[in-house]
């Protein structure tokens, strides 16, 4: 058999050596061009043990985000935000030791075509990408052009996923496997969701890849369940509602550390 | 004259207009772009829809409730004084004179009846005009569902009126305040909506956009209003089938079921758009809402806004299959400004004593405009689908005359 994590890409291998150590794993989002200087959210985000950081190309009309990340999305917009911008802004930084992974709608991957997008991807020193409304059954065309762009394409599976179409999502998706854990948008919620548990089960049953429950997971408490059935955990609406209401790299830096917190506790515990 | 390609002979491909490619494709537009969802619940759509279609007694049931509670078949009416100005001899299809005053409820009662037979108890829509809305509200309460529809709110100020319509025939009328506040960003929101609520909503999309099945669901139940003109044309008219099938386009449904009538006859389609919201004419390939079609769209790729003062046409895309029928050169799209829609609509009023929608209203503007001209030669037969009544519009009406 071949050794997965040699033929991973680099954001999975990331992922797999850090999961490895038993390690839970954080990936917070950002929207790209949110302030003038948002590229410091991205090293507060590293210097507070993110795992991956995620970073959202707005969109005008983004059908699977709830009000805050549509919200934040219009702000950048606003300010004048777009693809060209945001990648010229990452491409300035100097490397955080951390995996860039964006995320964006279908229409934006091809705008300019989808080899265009993924080689300024790279250009940038992004690694990895998620599209929402890209899912499986018409990913073919992208698949092929991000993995010769060596852009790893991250799809998401759905508690309403049959078992073997997940099967397919966790052979094809490169990164990790982006675990939608409940039926709805993005945005806080005071629970996790009770689809999180199972879902993420069924996906265990199919592959060893990383699996990373997002959707909903906006609190400490909510991190260390979600750690219970998954590798880690996207936080986006509750990250972003905080930029919203004016908070800066430091408060982040701060958030972002009771989640760190979280996830290291629950993977000390016996299992 | 501005946006009007030559004329190429009608291609007559055999399966035009019938069933898409596999995974809903219309040549390259098309698709399920959903999120995963809503995958689920599409395959479900589609096959219980594919079930009831092959099922007479599915279509025997909506035939009569076509026929029992929306009042057809409409009539096809000669437009007699003015084609004797325009020099043609325009035939109207009159969606108008169906119960709600569109076509919208074709396609309402269509779905409607397929939710309950998918054991579903409620249903979710968007609409500009309210004309949709109206419909879906009209069928809910005939079928004992309930209804929730999202509407920008801009449109909730300009169609006042069927905004009370809606909640007197018992529907929840949810305003969207994202975005331009239309038509746009109420499909935004109901599919938003309909991700949370798959298990006992069916989102009942109002023209033929939106993921596969949709656009081929939503077409074959407007065909009947192409399949009825068909008939009728064939009683009515010397030639059997006209030289030029028109109608407007926002996404274009009431087109894609008058042309499916006449796309293997040498009959010219014509879908007519607003000036400020002509996906077809103008748009560039891209991905919203769930498929692949033609968009506005700006230098980066954001979907701009549509304008138009017909709310139903404020539609910055168009479905998947008008952009394959373009491709093809089958179907030309042409666009018409508001001014001359307005034009048309006091027109059709004067002379013929029919108060248009402003949407049908650029069907006509572009007969008008065109008529006598190589676009489209003086004694021409012309069969132009009225998709709707204009009472929702005499306050817009009332402002500007
Ligand atoms: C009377 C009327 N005509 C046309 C339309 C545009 O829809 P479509 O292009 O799907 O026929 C609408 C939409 O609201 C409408 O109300």
């Amino acid at each position: 058999m071949t050794n997965p994590t040699l033929a991973a890409g680099a954001v999975e291998r990331h992922l797999r050596a850090r999961r490895d150590t038993g390690r839970g794993l954080l990936m917070p989002y950002v929207t790209g061009g949110i302030t003038p200087s948002w590229t410091d959210y991205l090293r507060a985000f590293a210097a507070a043990g993110a795992d991956a950081i995620e970073v959202g190309l707005p969109f005008s009309d983004p059908t699977l985000d709830g009000v805050t990340i549509q919200q934040a999305g219009d702000t950048a917009l606003a300010r004048g935000a777009s693809t060209r911008r945001i990648l010229a802004e990452l491409s300035g930084m100097p490397d955080l030791g951390v995996p860039l992974v964006a995320s964006t709608y279908y229409n934006l991957v091809l705008h300019d075509g989808a080899e265009a997008f993924c080689a300024a991807l790279r250009r940038a020193g992004v690694g990895g990408l998620i599209v929402p409304d890209l899912p499986v059954h018409e990913a073919d065309e992208l698949t092929d052009v991000a993995a010769a762009a060596g852009i790893e394409l991250v799809l998401l599976a759905s508690p309403v996923t049959p078992q073997p179409r997940l099967a397919e999502i966790s052979c094809r998706s490169r990164g990790f496997v982006y675990a939608v854990s409940l039926m709805g948008t993005t945005g806080e919620r005071a629970a996790l969701a009770a689809s999180a548990a199972e879902l993420t089960e069924r996906i265990r049953r199919v592959t060893d890849r990383p699996v990373l429950l997002g959707f909903g997971i906006s609190t400490p408490d909510q991190a260390r369940e979600a750690r219970r059935h998954a590798d880690g955990v996207v936080v986006g609406a509750a990250v972003m509602r905080r930029v919203l209401d004016g908070a800066g790299p430091d408060d982040l830096r701060a958030f972002l550390a009771t989640l760190r917190q979280a996830l290291d506790q629950e993977c000390d515990r016996p299992r | 004259m501005r946006d009007v390609l030559p004329w190429c002979e009608p291609v007559l491909l055999d399966g035009t207009m019938g069933e898409p490619r596999a995974r809903g494709r219309f040549g390259e537009y098309g698709g399920r772009y959903a999120p995963e969802s809503l995958v689920e619940v599409c395959r479900e759509v589609d096959e219980a829809f594919r079930e009831a279609w092959a099922d007479p007694g599915f279509r025997g049931a909506l035939a009569r409730l076509l026929a029992v509670h929306a009042g057809r078949p409409t009539p096809l009416t000669p437009a007699g004084r003015l084609s004797e100005a325009l020099g043609v001899r325009l035939y109207l299809k009159r969606e108008d004179l169906t119960h709600t005053g569109s076509h919208k409820i074709n396609n309402v009662l269509g779905q409607a009846l397929l939710a309950t037979r998918m054991g579903r108890r409620r249903l979710i829509a968007e609409t500009g005009a309210g004309q949709h809305g109206v419909a879906t509200a009209t069928a809910a309460a005939l079928l004992g569902l309930e209804a929730t529809v999202f509407m920008g709110e801009r449109d909730i100020e300009r169609q006042a009126l069927n905004v009370f319509r809606m909640r007197m025939l018992g529907a929840e009328v949810v305003p969207v305040t994202a975005g331009s506040r239309t038509l746009k960003d109420a499909t935004s929101e109901a599919m938003r909506h309909w991700v949370g609520a798959t298990g006992d909503s069916h989102y009942c999309v109002g023209s033929v956009v939106g993921p596969d099945p949709y656009p081929w669901m939503v077409r074959e139940f407007q065909r009947v209003i192409g399949d009825e003109a068909r008939g009728q044309c064939a009683a009515e008219l010397r030639t059997g089938v006209p030289d030029y099938v028109v109608a407007c386009v926002g996404g274009g449904s009431n087109a894609a079921g008058t042309f499916a009538g006449f796309a293997d006859t040498p009959a010219r389609l014509v879908g007519v758009e607003a000036e400020g919201g002509a996906g077809a004419a103008r748009g560039r390939l891209g991905v919203m809402h769930g498929c692949r079609s033609l968009f506005l769209q700006d230098d980066d790729g954001q979907i701009t806004q549509a304008h138009s003062i017909a709310a139903g046409l404020d539609y910055p895309g168009v479905g998947p299959e008008h952009a394959h029928l373009r491709d093809l050169g089958r179907a030309r799209y042409v666009t018409v400004t508001d001014d001359e829609a307005v034009g048309a609509a006091v027109r059709l009023a004067r002379t013929e004593g029919i108060v248009p929608a402003l949407e049908s209203a650029h069907a006509l503007a572009w007969v008008i405009r065109a008529a006598g001209g190589g676009d489209l030669p003086a004694g021409s037969t012309v069969l132009m689908t009225l998709s709707g009544r204009g009472d929702k519009d005499v306050s817009t009406l009332k402002e500007l005359l």
